[in-house]
């Protein structure tokens, strides 16, 4: 059983956990993933690390509510409350060095995981050019701790209601066309995102990396599930991953493989609301 | 006078069992399991026992039995094999104890692998003797992966007093047996009592522990172990490499079979995991995971389930009675059949596009090579496709072990008698050295390394 330490609301369905892993705390580094089960009849979850102390053994996630499982946390799992299962470091580290000047690109979700990465690229002593984006303003979250591992920073709402309107991939555009010596992007968010992302750094030749969400079971490298192609090769995201050579990445297939299950996962979450709401009224 | 065939089995019919994941066989009665046993001919040189990879004394259980002294029979069972319930139910007894029966030679060789299997089950019902666990030598020995191997090397270690901590990348004990070998093949509960039958004797068991990463093996040797056994399994599931693999539909047995045996899918949405199945499913392959994967998708509800192998039935590597059983509940075999490409609308796989083959000159494995057909490209339809074409080793442990010396497939080179790697104090057994191989001979290999280890440990 792993304890949940501390919960944060982050913004609407999105949560901040820390959950007592010290094995993983010990060891886990920006660009992992951990496995999670809520409990004996739970599905694994993979979620990618934000941070780890490793003198206090809390392993920093970031979960949004977008499925039953990950909505049953949510509601009912609290500071004091325990996951089942949970085990670690999985997929490869980030690839730190000194680059130079690195652009760091954080859509939705994916700021979290970008988070750490930004950060140690700052430590390694690159200058750390952030670009994150949402939504909406209450859908944005870290600018904070982005801002302070970044040189220079860009906020970009799709609606305006916050920072620049528009979409990540423009002040991206914007320093590429500039002519600044850019030498490495991490652009990690929706796959669609990532795509763009990508299409847009290809043009001007800067080696780009992203870091895939696709589906797992194991997250070990014995399903399979999470296969994609790379380049002309298959690769599974879970161990020869998560993050790959964003000019390489067959994001369609990804966008598909990602949506087989979402009917399932839709009967699986409106089941769970229908149980939760009989569960209050009664 | 002796009895020319086996005592029969009672099992559930083909038509009934697949609308259940119930085991299919039932077992023996206290009758028939002494019925049975009555037909050894307790020969001097006992073939069997040579026969077996972890060297039962297959006569004086089977003399028990017949004598009806059942808890004598498990005690003698056990002295030897640590998991007799897994075994009686998946070993391939018919190349191995039973392939070498006297008896077998005119008749139908003893049933060894049922009387085992009544003898485990009797045991369960039964309160037993803890198993005896020789005094503390203070020695410790870490084991990576809770499969076969590494389950019967914890066991044999702790019997011989040392100090022995499992430790599995996923959320239960049991590898292969646990996501792999269907339910109906092999009950989950008969795998978790014989685990629990290791934790009472000491065995600690740790789930979730990603070895390689948490702890390498060098930190392991240097953190305390006197050894360390690696039995990781050939868990990496192999792919055609033929167009559209990616396509959705498309699984590696593993994925389907996980889904199905570990996380219960067929229990969805009890159970949060699901499983798209469809009507008709393919699947490509011959061996025993191509079996269970084919027998699964009808429990699952498909109404066709096809398997497709590129040789002829004669070259099957699949145990007869699990083609047997397949054939029984309906899998319709298409042999001499090869995939091309799979075929898709929508990102969601439609079909697979195959070639029809035949059989030419004997090629490495001494089976003749199947060469195809000019010509004969066809399609056949399909919901999904299910790829049971084998697995490589598992990459974690070896990825993070500098020094650790590898064949040309990536399996771990390791002494066939000791399990000796070239790392002094690492040994290794199981599919992650012989790739995919049986659950017993993993046991052998686990069995023997133990008693590598004890004497290399004992030497410290």
């Amino acid at each position: 059983m792993y304890k949940i330490l501390e919960k944060r609301r982050l913004g609407p369905g999105i949560q901040e956990y820390v959950i007592l892993a010290p094995d993983v705390a010990r060891v886990g580094k920006a660009g992992q993933f951990i496995v999670l089960r809520l409990h004996e009849r739970g599905e694994r979850i993979p979620l990618t690390i934000v941070d780890c102390d490793p003198k206090g053994g809390g392993v920093t996630l970031v979960v949004q509510e977008v499925g039953k499982s990950t909505r049953e946390m949510g509601e009912t799992f609290g500071v004091g409350d325990s996951v089942l299962d949970f085990a670690g470091p999985l997929g490869v580290a980030s690839e730190i060095e000194r680059y130079g000047t690195v652009i760091c690109i954080g859509g939705g979700l994916g700021i979290a995981p970008l988070y750490p990465i930004a950060r140690d690229l700052k430590r390694a002593g690159n200058t750390v050019i952030g670009i994150i984006g949402a939504r909406n303003k209450e859908l944005l979250f870290y600018e904070d701790r982005m801002r302070a591992v970044c040189d220079e920073f860009h906020v970009m709402t799709d609606d305006g209601s916050y920072g620049r309107k528009g979409f990540v991939s423009d002040p991206l555009r914007e320093i590429l066309a500039a002519g600044r010596p850019i030498h490495r992007v991490w652009a990690i968010g929706p796959a669609i995102m990532m795509k763009v992302c990508a299409k847009v750094t290809k043009e001007f030749s800067v080696p780009t990396v992203v870091s895939l969400n696709s589906v797992m079971i194991d997250g070990t490298g014995m399903c399979g599930g999470c296969r994609v192609e790379v380049g002309s090769a298959t690769k599974f995201a879970c161990v020869d991953g998560p993050e790959f050579d964003g000019h390489a990445v067959d994001f369609d297939l990804l966008m598909a493989r990602q949506k087989f299950y979402a009917e399932e996962e839709s009967c699986s979450l409106e089941r769970y609301l229908a149980e939760r709401k009989g569960a209050e009224t009664r | 006078m002796i009895r020319d065939k086996q005592v029969p089995m009672r099992e559930q019919s083909g038509a009934e069992r697949i609308r259940n994941f119930d085991e299919v066989p039932y077992g023996y009665s206290d009758d028939e399991a002494a019925a049975e046993a009555a037909r050894c001919l307790q020969c001097r040189n006992a073939p069997c026992i040579a026969g077996c990879p972890v060297g039962i004394d297959i006569p004086a259980f089977l003399l028990a039995v017949k004598e009806r002294d059942t808890a004598r029979a498990i005690a003698v069972i056990k002295t030897s094999n640590a998991l007799p319930a897994v075994c009686g139910r998946v070993c391939p007894q018919e190349t191995q104890c039973q392939g070498v029966c006297t008896l077998g030679k005119r008749f139908e060789p003893v049933a060894i692998g049922r009387l085992e299997r009544y003898c485990a089950d009797w045991e369960s019902t039964h309160p037993a003797a803890p198993t005896s666990v020789a005094p503390s030598t203070g020695r410790r020995v870490a084991v990576i992966g809770a499969g076969p191997a590494g389950l019967t090397a914890a066991g044999e270690l702790r019997k011989m007093g040392h100090d022995v901590t499992v430790y599995e990348l996923l959320h239960v004990a049991g590898g292969v047996l646990m996501y792999g070998i269907p339910e109906f093949r092999l009950p989950k509960a008969i795998v978790k009592r014989e685990i629990d039958g290791l934790r009472q004797m000491g065995v600690r068991i740790e789930v979730n522990q990603v070895i390689g990463r948490i702890a390498t093996v060098h930190e392991m040797l240097a953190g305390g172990f006197d050894a360390v056994f690696i039995g990781t399994g050939a868990g990496l599931p192999q792919f055609l490499g033929i167009p559209g693999e990616g396509l959705n539909g498309v699984y590696s047995a593993n994925e389907f079979l996980t889904r199905t045996n570990l996380m219960r899918a067929y229990l969805f949405p009890e159970y949060d995991t699901p499983l798209r199945v469809g009507r008709r499913v393919i699947t490509v392959g011959g061996g025993n995971v191509a079996m269970d994967s084919a027998r699964t998708a009808l429990r699952l509800g498909a109404e066709e389930s096809l398997i497709v192998y590129r040789r002829s039935e004669e070259e099957l590597p699949a145990r007869r009675e699990e083609a047997h059983h397949a054939k029984e509940e309906g899998v319709d075999f298409h042999f001499l059949t090869n995939p091309i490409a799979f075929l898709g609308e929508n990102g969601r796989v439609t079909g697979v596009r195959c070639l029809r083959m035949e059989l030419g000159e004997p090629d490495a494995s001494g089976r003749r090579r199947p060469v195809p057909v000019a010509g004969s490209e066809f399609e056949m339809q399909a919901d999904s496709v299910i790829v049971a074409i084998g697995n490589g080793p598992h990459p974690l442990v070896l990825q993070t072990t500098p020094g650790l010396e590898l064949n040309r497939w990536g399996n771990i080179v390791a002494d066939p008698e000791t399990g000796a790697t070239s790392i002094p104090g690492v040994f290794a057994g199981g599919d992650i050295v012989t790739g995919a191989a049986t659950v017993i001979e993993a046991m052998g290999a686990g069995k023997r390394a133990a008693r590598a280890i004890d004497a290399f440990v004992r030497a410290k």
